[in-house]
């Protein structure tokens, strides 16, 4: 007979489950990306899935390490490093991300959870770094063009109807709004991700672009900043990744303003248009101060005889 | 009126279903009754037997030793065999009198009471203490001196545990659908005791049958209300519950007292009934026999020192092989690697599952997804805690609060990475108190 510590019960979330409930919220914007760049999309997304499973399996097995591709983590990395990449950059562009993404970002700091860095972003940085000019031609029908977003820095009209639908440039998986809302209301409703992160993080930047936009509180400009770009993909799929993002309720709060402030200042400031994948980043270096100054007041111990 | 409840907590699967309709069963014992002289959380008792002797049923055989102990009654009637280390539900072996069961259950003069009238507070103190009363929900704590607070004109409310919240376990609930006066009652002479307190009946909401009927009882007492919580683990945690009623928390370096409360399980309010009005010591409990290995679940009514295998084997005995027996509920309970083990005043349940949930999973990496924040009554951080126990950082384990866990397993019971949480932080606040324990 079996004898272990209590309890003896336990919940059925798992790590693969929670994964795996990831991957199906993001086929809704993986499918609109491939219907909507043709099938290097579906190339590039087959590609980098392949790449981060298979790196992170090669790595484990030369280190001797357990093997944990069975927790579909590596699954999920590769498929938003893939929705992260402009549908015309060549396969290798995917591989070099991948390796990178889950060798360096992940693996090197000690796997699953112990990542300081969203890999797919870490990943989608270094490469824009360095092919600057690749990660950021996008082409679409076949022709050369800008994103809506850089129209609207360059102050001209763009049509914010196909933004929501996504018909637009882009990367793969970040131009429907619909999609993305789909795959997050899941999410939400199978109690993976928190409201909190995604509602600070948009609230915030709104408001700070009202402020400081040149468009200021204009509701058509305004609609145009939340869906263009990788904001709605970035605020439901990258700033809600567990292991980067702060676990205290209230540290939540703070890292989503902070990641709206940040979007903000580079979508407003700086020379590019898009920000989304920056502020995560950074704000993700910032998570340990974060948590280390949002302990909750256990129970007992905070004021109003709590 | 709104349900009343904490924050966090979780809804495990309650199979309650499995029991909750079984009427009490009588037990009658054979063969060897083995009473172990530690029941309770204090001192343990002293025996006043030798070896030899013959004992009745309701006779002391061991007495209490100081303040916080309580003496301990023969259930059956028999010679005194040994007194001898024998094995407990915790896996520990402990001194305990062995009786030899004759079968007859030649009974003992009860103990004498006044009619309750005559009675002064203290008498009444004296006679829970007599009779051997301790929290029968688990944690064995004498009940003597949970009624005997430094002020007890400051007890606001004297709150009765019919939560019940722990998976499987339906002993309190049958004993408030069968026996409901004798928990009111009960409640009553506990209220002599505090001339300005509130009697509250606290019930999940998924027992609705109990709280319409102690409802009924009720509706003619102006001191006792029944308030209706929320169906949540561990709803009936002490301070969740002491929160949940009356909206004040207090946290582990207070007593319930400071909060002006005092609570009391169930089966221990009746218990302080039958000895106060009827003069009988705590010879008996309510024990469910349950899981989906056991062929006939049932509730019994138990004289403590009863080995569990004659539980099992009352409710038609094993279907299947376990994989796990636990004593008590799932949540808090103790796998036993022996099944003969006794009965104790403080057990709840004999849980018998054919599949073992903690074995089917590996523990993992923590992903840092925050359920445990989430779930934990207390508001810790259990992940972050379990990272300190584990590398012995008993200074940031403190420091992260780690002491005022309740260990109610809620964390364990969450985390998608199946980690082994509350075990690691148990170990550490034991480490700990056992430190302050050596300077002090």
């Amino acid at each position: 007979m079996n004898v272990s510590a209590t309890p003896h019960i336990r919940s059925n979330e798992s790590t693969s489950r929670i994964m795996l409930l990831v991957i199906i919220a993001l086929l809704p914007a993986t499918g609109f990306g491939i219907y909507n760049f043709g099938y290097p999309a579906a190339i590039l997304v087959g590609v980098s899935v392949a790449t981060t499973v298979l790196t992170e399996f090669v790595y484990e097995k030369i280190m001797k390490l357990p093997v944990t591709v069975s927790d579909l983590s590596a699954v999920v990395t590769g498929l938003l490093l893939a929705l992260n990449l402009p549908s015309s950059v060549p396969w290798w562009i995917a591989v070099i991300g991948g390796v990178f993404a889950i060798l360096v970002v992940k693996m090197l700091f000690g796997g699953i959870g112990q990542n300081f860095m969203n890999p797919a972003l870490g990943a989608r940085c270094f490469l824009v770094i360095c092919f600057a000019a690749r990660m950021t031609a996008f082409t679409y029908d076949g022709v050369s063009t800008a994103t809506p977003l850089a129209m609207l820095k360059a102050g001209e009209d763009v049509n914010t109807w196909n933004m929501v639908i996504g018909t637009i440039p882009g990367c793969i998986g970040e131009t429907s709004v619909i999609a993305i809302m789909a795959g997050a209301i899941f999410l939400i409703l199978f109690d993976v991700i928190d409201m909190k992160i995604p509602a600070a993080y948009l609230i915030t930047f709104v408001i700070f672009v009202g402020l400081f936009g040149k468009g200021g509180w204009d509701a058509y400009y305004l609609t145009a900043q939340l869906a263009g770009g990788g904001l709605m993909l970035g605020a439901f799929f990258m700033a809600t990744d567990y292991a980067t993002s702060p676990i205290t309720p209230f540290g939540k709060i703070i890292y989503g303003i902070i990641l709206g402030l940040l979007t903000g200042l580079f979508r407003v400031y700086s020379s590019s248009a898009e920000g989304v994948s920056y502020a995560i980043i950074i704000s993700n270096l910032l998570v340990p101060l974060i948590e280390r100054f949002t302990v909750p007041k256990c129970f007992g111990k905070g004021g109003e005889n709590r | 009126m709104a349900t009343l409840t904490f924050k966090g907590g979780i809804h495990p699967y309650e199979g309650k279903e499995l029991t909750k309709d079984k009427p009490m069963v009588q037990i009658t014992p054979t063969g060897e009754m083995v009473y172990p002289l530690s029941q309770h959380i204090g001192a343990p008792a002293t025996p006043v037997v030798t070896v030899g002797q013959r004992v009745l049923k309701g006779e002391k055989i061991a007495e209490a030793n100081g303040f916080v102990s309580v003496p301990i009654y023969a259930s059956v009637s028999g010679t005194v065999k040994s007194i001898e280390k024998r094995l407990i539900t915790t896996g520990d072996r402990v001194d305990s009198i062995v009786i030899d069961n004759d079968g007859l259950f030649e009974e003992a003069p009860c103990m004498s009471v006044k009619p309750i009238e005559e009675m002064t507070k203290d008498d009444i103190r004296a006679l829970i203490r007599e009779a051997g009363i301790v929290g029968m929900g688990g944690a064995g704590f004498p009940t003597h001196v949970k009624l005997s607070p430094k002020e007890p004109d400051k007890i606001n409310y004297v709150i009765a545990n019919c939560s019940e919240c722990e998976p499987y376990l339906t002993s309190d609930y049958r004993r408030m659908l069968e026996d409901p006066e004798r928990l009111v009652a009960g409640l009553k002479i506990i209220l002599l005791l505090f001339d300005h307190a509130k009697g509250i009946l606290a019930v999940e909401d998924n027992k609705p049958d109990c709280i319409r009927r102690l409802k009924e009882l009720v509706i003619d007492e102006p001191r006792i209300s029944v308030k209706v919580l929320k169906t949540k683990y561990p709803q009936g945690s002490e301070r969740q519950l002491i929160y949940a009623t009356t909206k004040r928390a207090i946290n582990s370096s207070m007593l319930p007292a400071d909060a002006g409360c005092v609570v009391n399980n169930v089966d221990t309010i009746c218990a302080v009934c039958s000895a106060v009005i009827e003069g009988k010591p705590l010879m008996h409990r309510i024990v469910t026999v349950t899981g989906d290995a056991v062929n006939d679940p049932k509730n019994f009514i138990v004289p403590i020192g009863t080995n569990y295998a004659q539980l099992l084997e009352a409710a038609g005995g094993l279907k299947v092989q376990p994989e796990k027996i636990v004593s008590g509920g799932p949540m808090m309970g103790f796998a036993l690697y022996d099944i003969n083990v006794p009965v104790t005043k403080t057990s709840s349940a004999l849980l018998c599952m054919t599949k073992d949930e903690v074995a089917k999973w590996k523990p993992s990496a923590c992903i840092k997804c925050g359920k445990c924040l989430e779930v934990c009554p207390s508001r810790l951080m259990p992940s972050k805690l379990a990272d300190y126990a584990e590398h012995a950082a008993k200074e940031q384990f403190e420091k992260y609060n780690g002491m005022e866990c309740v260990e109610c397993g809620s964390c364990s019971y969450a985390c998608p990475a199946k980690r082994q949480l509350v075990q690691s932080i148990k170990y550490m606040r034991r480490t700990i108190l056992a430190d302050r324990k050596k300077k002090s």
